[in-house]
């Protein structure tokens, strides 16, 4: 009998290997000098700055419908008055992060990949090395350190314009106080609410960023290749911030903090 | 076995060599691409490697820059093996040798200042912003496209963006400029204009000039000597005009 893997389950053996592996090379590479300052910073503005009108407008209306969508099932029940806290759990704990995280891994995960990818097949990655560049640094670790750091920001703007969205939405069908609604949002949240998503969405933030720059790094085949490693970017983050946002539910289980 | 080439090496200019290539073996799995290839390139020689399209020309070039590693042999360029080198001792050479790349390798999203001052910042040049500015000034005016600076590489064409990676390759005053295909992609009077650059630049700055190419204009117009690349070893070499008078067939398919 043949001992011999699947190619598909061969291929997804190396892939994650691979992206193991370099995820290794970026926990070494980024505690050596030189450090690549001036571009982390600039890719934080790239990163972080350039995605809020998107982050902003999808966690609007985000707040809006989830608020439209719940009130004629809580008013049946009559319960219509934990609408805000019900909505405000519900985004804080998870609707924000993981959405969140979708949108920036559908809009930076496939610009890093697309990115690394063109400049992989211009060969402007190896001019960066005979330019006296290391290309890992300046490159792929700006951008992973970047996309970790900014997308935890971006949640937690996410999160409170979505709520603000939440409030025009209990408002369409009933009048409530600004006061009101945010008394009954914080009332009803706790620390352990906002410590786990806030501390997954650093993991959500480090896969885009890592698997971006993985498939981008790696591209081959040409202009084919770029398209390739951007869509390719796209479907593993999404992959693995589902993965991670479930084993970040298991870990506060386990810990009691939910 | 290999065949024995019918043309002996002619050395045609008596030049202390400032690159020895010896005994060199690239392998990618059982594909062999470079097997025992020997070169030398001589002080402000201007030396044409030709082979086919696949022959290993680009490999060649991308393991004597330090881009790839060589499963064998040494490549000898400043008193150092190219190979032996870490990262640091081979930034220092990288420092001195320039390459100009096929695809050019422009930043895209660096403006033609930018691309240029990209190098002088990042090879820890000690210079002042007045002299930075001078460099690039001077680099561009040598390639004659001054007025572009400010420009994005995709508001250029393709004559331009060749002419700015060769200005970039320019800006550290290059001992020795390494040319992967620099006719590639350009129409034929495009590609002539860039070949006199090419002759003109290595007279102003004495530089040595390896150039892989397989556009035979490039090869009669660029060449002080011709070293033809064929089954992974240097088959033959030679001027321009002694090589095209080979009756090895080998040799003669280039000049036909």
């Amino acid at each position: 009998m043949s001992t011999r893997l699947p190619v598909k389950t061969t291929a997804f053996l190396r892939e994650t290997g691979g992206i193991s592996a370099f995820a290794g090379r970026f926990f070494k590479e980024t505690w050596k000098p030189r450090y690549e300052v001036a571009e982390f910073i600039h890719q934080c503005y790239i990163i972080g700055y350039k995605s809020l009108p998107l982050i902003g407008l999808t966690g609007f209306i985000m707040g809006l419908v989830l608020t439209m969508q719940l009130r004629p099932s809580l008013v049946e029940y009559g319960v219509a008055s934990q609408l805000p806290a019900m909505v405000g759990i519900a985004i804080v704990r998870e609707i924000g992060p993981v959405i969140t995280a979708l949108i920036f891994a559908g809009k930076i995960g496939s610009s890093i990949g697309a990115e690394l990818g063109s400049m992989k097949v211009t060969e402007q990655i190896d001019a960066m090395e005979v330019s006296g560049t290391n290309p890992f640094k300046y490159l792929v670790v700006t951008r992973v350190l970047a996309s970790t750091l900014m997308l935890p920001v971006l949640v937690m703007l996410s999160d409170a314009i979505s709520l603000y969205g939440s409030y025009l939405g209990v408002n369409i069908r009933g009048v409530t106080s600004f006061h009101l609604f945010y008394t009954q949002v914080f009332d009803s949240l706790a620390f352990t609410d906002v410590l786990p998503a806030f501390v997954k969405s650093f993991f959500f933030g480090f896969a885009v960023g890592i698997i971006g720059c993985f498939k981008g790094y790696f591209s081959n085949k040409g202009t084919e290749g770029v398209g390739q490693s951007a869509n390719s970017a796209v479907v593993v983050s999404s992959i693995m911030i589902f993965i991670i946002d479930l084993i970040a539910v298991q870990i506060t289980d386990v810990f009691n903090l939910n | 076995m290999l065949e024995q080439p019918e043309i002996s090496p002619v050395q045609t200019q008596n030049l202390p060599n400032v690159m020895v290539v010896s005994h060199l073996y690239k392998s990618f799995g059982s594909q062999v691409v470079l097997a025992d290839f020997n070169l030398t390139l001589g002080n402000g020689e201007n030396l044409v490697v030709l082979g086919k399209s696949g022959s290993g020309k680009s490999v060649l070039i991308k393991c004597i820059i330090g881009l790839l590693e060589p499963d064998a042999g040494t490549i000898e360029m400043f008193g150092k093996n190219i190979p032996d080198l870490d990262h640091v001792e081979l930034d220092k050479i990288r420092a001195k040798v320039g390459f100009l790349f096929q695809s050019n390798a422009l930043y895209d999203s660096m403006t033609v200042r930018q691309n240029l001052e990209f190098p002088l910042r990042r090879h820890w040049i000690q210079v002042t912003q007045a002299e930075v500015d001078e460099l690039v000034t001077d680099a561009l005016a040598d390639v004659g496209l001054a007025h572009t600076v400010d420009m994005m590489p995709a508001e250029l064409s393709g004559g331009m963006r060749k002419r700015i990676a060769l200005a970039r390759t320019l800006i550290l005053k290059p001992e020795i400029i390494l040319y992967d295909e620099p006719t590639t992609g350009l129409d034929p009077v495009t590609g002539k204009e860039i070949i006199e650059l090419i002759v003109e630049i290595q007279k102003k700055y004495k530089s040595s000039s390896l150039i892989i190419s397989h556009d035979m204009t490039c090869v009669r117009m660029a060449a002080d000597r011709v070293a033809v690349l064929i089954d992974g070893r240097c088959y033959a070499e030679g001027t321009y005009a002694s090589l095209k008078k080979s009756n090895d067939p080998k040799v003669k398919q280039f000049f036909e």
